[in-house]
């Protein structure tokens, strides 16, 4: 599936793995919070980055006490219409800190990238049959905010703020 | 700062630039949905929640297109524009529901994109009207008017649909998610029955803060809100409400639609569990990022304008000589005027229940008409009730007269805000897919049997609500008579409840017996009546004289034929 990140398809250097396959010593890996807790003392003394990835029900709590072990938390969408993660992204950055990448997975549309983005994802995968440039239109759309999110420093100084400017 | 030309209009939130580019953005951002859906890019299934945050909904037989009023407050100029839209793309008419809002019932896909046009040359639009986000917020049909006001509701109502629209947190939510805001002690926004209900308050240094209900709600599971938070401080108003809708967003069940609303999680996880979930959001959200400085509520309430109010006295002579002449003016008075908080003006309902009307229609001709008298005798601004009605709510009174006439002549004068015939309904299985009997049909033959305004006037206040199915779309749980439509057998009954009340003393109403007939409902109220009527002690509302007697004599003479 295509990688998108600041509005453009981009290689993606992370390899997604399943569980039950062999972990890649090599190279930046994710691997599903349940494995990570079943066998987290088999990725002592790696040295590639390593991603995690969790369902829509795990929590940004959950994971909290693990997070500097993570360069990369990818968010899974079961259906694009389950918005937990948005909250999830926003925790983990507000509430924890988090700087890492963070990844939507699963289903989501471009319709929802300003959200992703607002709210503290770093980068989404596209399902295959929307186009690029939907994506890259999406990011300019709007341009007028009225809360405030992660891409916007600045304190609640008035509701409505312009986007990007 | 953006110049904004200073309003004319009593109440009525000013656009300017980027206000007005927002609603331009997002009218395109939806054209090119409607497009890319045409092109198959976007699957139906993700199309529907982008078309229902746009308010396009699918109904039984066309679209139907819910244009927000937020808080319930429009321009002269904006209910022109309404019907112009009525008469071009409807069938000329509009339908303005218990959310405040207005709805077209008859609407083409393909004409969407030219109407949410039109809308925004008015700085009207139909975002959230549908969809699982926070939706259009609703409040006191007299807010900024009443006698009784402690806070101007409608600065933070404005707040509300800033701070709600396009939150890129809350826009995926579990299911749709309602506020209703109050700035009195009296309770007509019926606060407790939705999913978020917030009294402004003042306290003894004349501070503003909020009182917080959560978990109110009707539809299959009624349930009354809960107490969460007794004192919010200004400041933190949007904080408090981002912790609540955080909680919500991620512990809310989302494996079932009919389990899916915060009154469940409420309710599952107990009142005291998710007030410390919340609290605990809220001590961590608190902070320069969510604080509500002054400075921004005091720019907002700027942008309401306001107009000049003369200096005057309640009760002028021309008034009571004109209530003196004519009996009628008089009731039409005393049921559908309230006072106002300037002394010398009053806030006037306008009907849209005419005995065996259909409840909250209105043609394009009588919103045109109502327009040019919200022009003449308040200050270009008008309300939609969440009643259903509309409401001048700053007439001089010494213009009640004049104003009462034109409404008489054109059959918009009927006195009975609050009354029996003042029947709230859900558009029922005449429209809606979801209805299991039709509401409006039923509403017209009850409000036609009670049709005589001295009758009305004489049983009170009595407030009767038909919902078609059990999502409760005509709040049928808190009438005081409710009727909810049941499919038996492919048959449409009703069940009829007793007891329900939608105010501050908020009591979901008791199922008094069998689900009976339309015919039979009709003579069943009218039963209900009867013996309030020969049971009630002097002062006593229907409400009150039910809780004293007990709904013993009421089921022994509805069911007696049975």
């Amino acid at each position: 599936m295509p990688l998108i990140k600041d509005g453009r398809i981009v290689e993606d250097a992370w390899v997604a793995v399943a569980d039950g396959e062999p972990v890649p010593a090599d190279r930046p890996a994710i691997v599903t919070f349940e494995r990570w807790q079943a066998e987290r003392a088999s990725f002592d003394g790696r040295n590639a980055a390593l991603g995690l990835r969790v369902k829509s029900g795990t929590l940004a709590p959950a994971i909290a006490a693990d997070l500097d072990r993570f360069a990369l938390v990818a968010i899974e969408f079961p259906k694009f219409r389950d918005g937990r993660g948005f909250s999830t992204a926003r925790e983990l950055r507000e509430r924890y800190g988090y700087e890492g990448e963070i990844r939507a997975v699963g289903h989501v549309i471009p319709d929802q990238y300003q959200f992703l983005v607002r709210t503290g994802f770093t980068s989404a995968e596209a399902p295959e049959h929307t186009k690029p440039e939907s994506w890259a239109h999406a990011l300019t759309e709007i341009t007028v905010a009225f809360q405030p999110s992660l891409d916007d420093p600045q304190p609640l100084s008035l509701l409505r703020r312009r986007l990007g400017s | 700062m953006n110049h904004i030309a200073p309003g004319r209009n009593a109440g009525v939130y000013s656009y300017d630039d980027i206000d007005r580019r927002f609603v331009a953005e997002r009218v395109e951002q939806f054209r090119a949905q409607v497009e890319r859906r045409l092109s198959g890019e976007l699957t139906e299934e993700e199309f529907k929640p982008l078309r229902l945050m746009n308010g396009l909904y699918l109904q039984l037989h066309a679209y139907m297109l819910r244009v927000a009023v937020p808080y319930g407050v429009l321009t002269s100029h904006q209910l022109r524009k309404l019907a112009g839209i009525g008469r071009k793309y409807d069938k000329g008419y509009g339908h303005f529901t218990t959310r405040q809002n207005l709805q077209f019932n008859w609407i083409k896909l393909e004409d969407t994109p030219a109407i949410l046009n039109e809308l925004a040359e008015v700085d009207m639009h139909a975002l959230q009207t549908s969809g699982n986000c926070v939706r259009n917020v609703t409040t006191d049909q007299f807010v900024g008017a009443a006698r009784d006001e402690v806070v101007d509701g409608r600065v933070y109502a404005e707040i509300l649909r800033q701070w709600t629209t396009l939150h890129p947190e809350f826009t995926y939510l579990p299911r749709k998610f309602k506020i209703a805001i109050m700035g009195s002690d009296a309770d007509r926004a019926a606060i407790r029955v939705h999913d978020v209900g917030v009294f402004a308050k003042r306290n003894e240094r004349g501070e503003v803060g909020f009182t917080f209900y959560v978990g109110g709600g009707l539809g299959r599971s009624p349930f009354v809100g809960k107490l969460i938070r007794d004192w919010v401080p200004e400041e933190d108003f949007v904080a408090y409400l981002e912790a609540i809708l955080r909680v919500y967003n991620q512990y809310g069940r989302r494996d079932n639609i009919y389990k899916a609303r915060i009154k469940i999680l409420v309710h599952e996880l107990g009142q005291e569990k998710f007030t410390q979930e919340v609290e605990e959001e809220f001590a961590r959200l608190r902070g320069p990022k969510y604080r509500l400085a002054p400075e921004i509520v005091d720019e907002i309430r700027r942008r309401f304008g306001g107009p000049a109010f003369e200096t005057l006295t309640d009760e002028p002579e021309s008034l009571q000589a004109a209530k003196a002449a004519n009996p009628d003016f008089a009731r039409w008075v005393a049921v559908n005027v309230v006072a106002h908080k300037v002394p010398g003006y009053a806030a006037a309902t306008i009907s849209l229940k005419p005995a065996g009307g259909i409840p909250g229609d209105a043609t394009s001709e009588q919103m045109e008409l109502v327009a040019d008298l919200a022009d003449a005798h308040s200050f270009g601004e008008l309300r939609v009730s969440h009643a259903q009605n509309l409401v001048l709510a700053h007439v001089r009174q010494d213009a009640l007269f004049t104003l009462w006439t034109a409404l008489e002549a054109n059959g918009l004068g009927t006195p009975n805000a609050g009354l029996i015939g003042d029947i709230i309904a859900c558009p029922g299985l005449d429209y809606c897919a979801l209805a299991n009997a039709r509401s409006i049909p039923l509403a017209q033959a009850i409000s036609a049997r009670f049709a005589d305004p001295a009758r009305q006037q004489t049983i009170g206040e009595l407030g009767i609500k038909i919902s078609g199915c059990i999502n409760a779309c005509g709040h049928h749980h808190v009438g005081a008579i409710g009727i909810l439509g049941v499919d038996k057998k492919g048959e449409e009954f009703y069940q009829i409840t007793v007891g329900g009340d939608p105010t501050l003393t908020t009591a979901i109403g008791d199922i008094l017996g069998p689900a009976v007939t339309a015919d039979e409902t009709v003579d069943a109220i009218e039963a209900i009546v009867e013996v309030y009527l020969s049971n009630r002690h002097d002062g006593e509302r229907f409400l009150d004289t039910l809780k004293r007697v007990g709904h013993g004599p009421f089921k022994e003479r509805v069911y007696a034929a049975h």
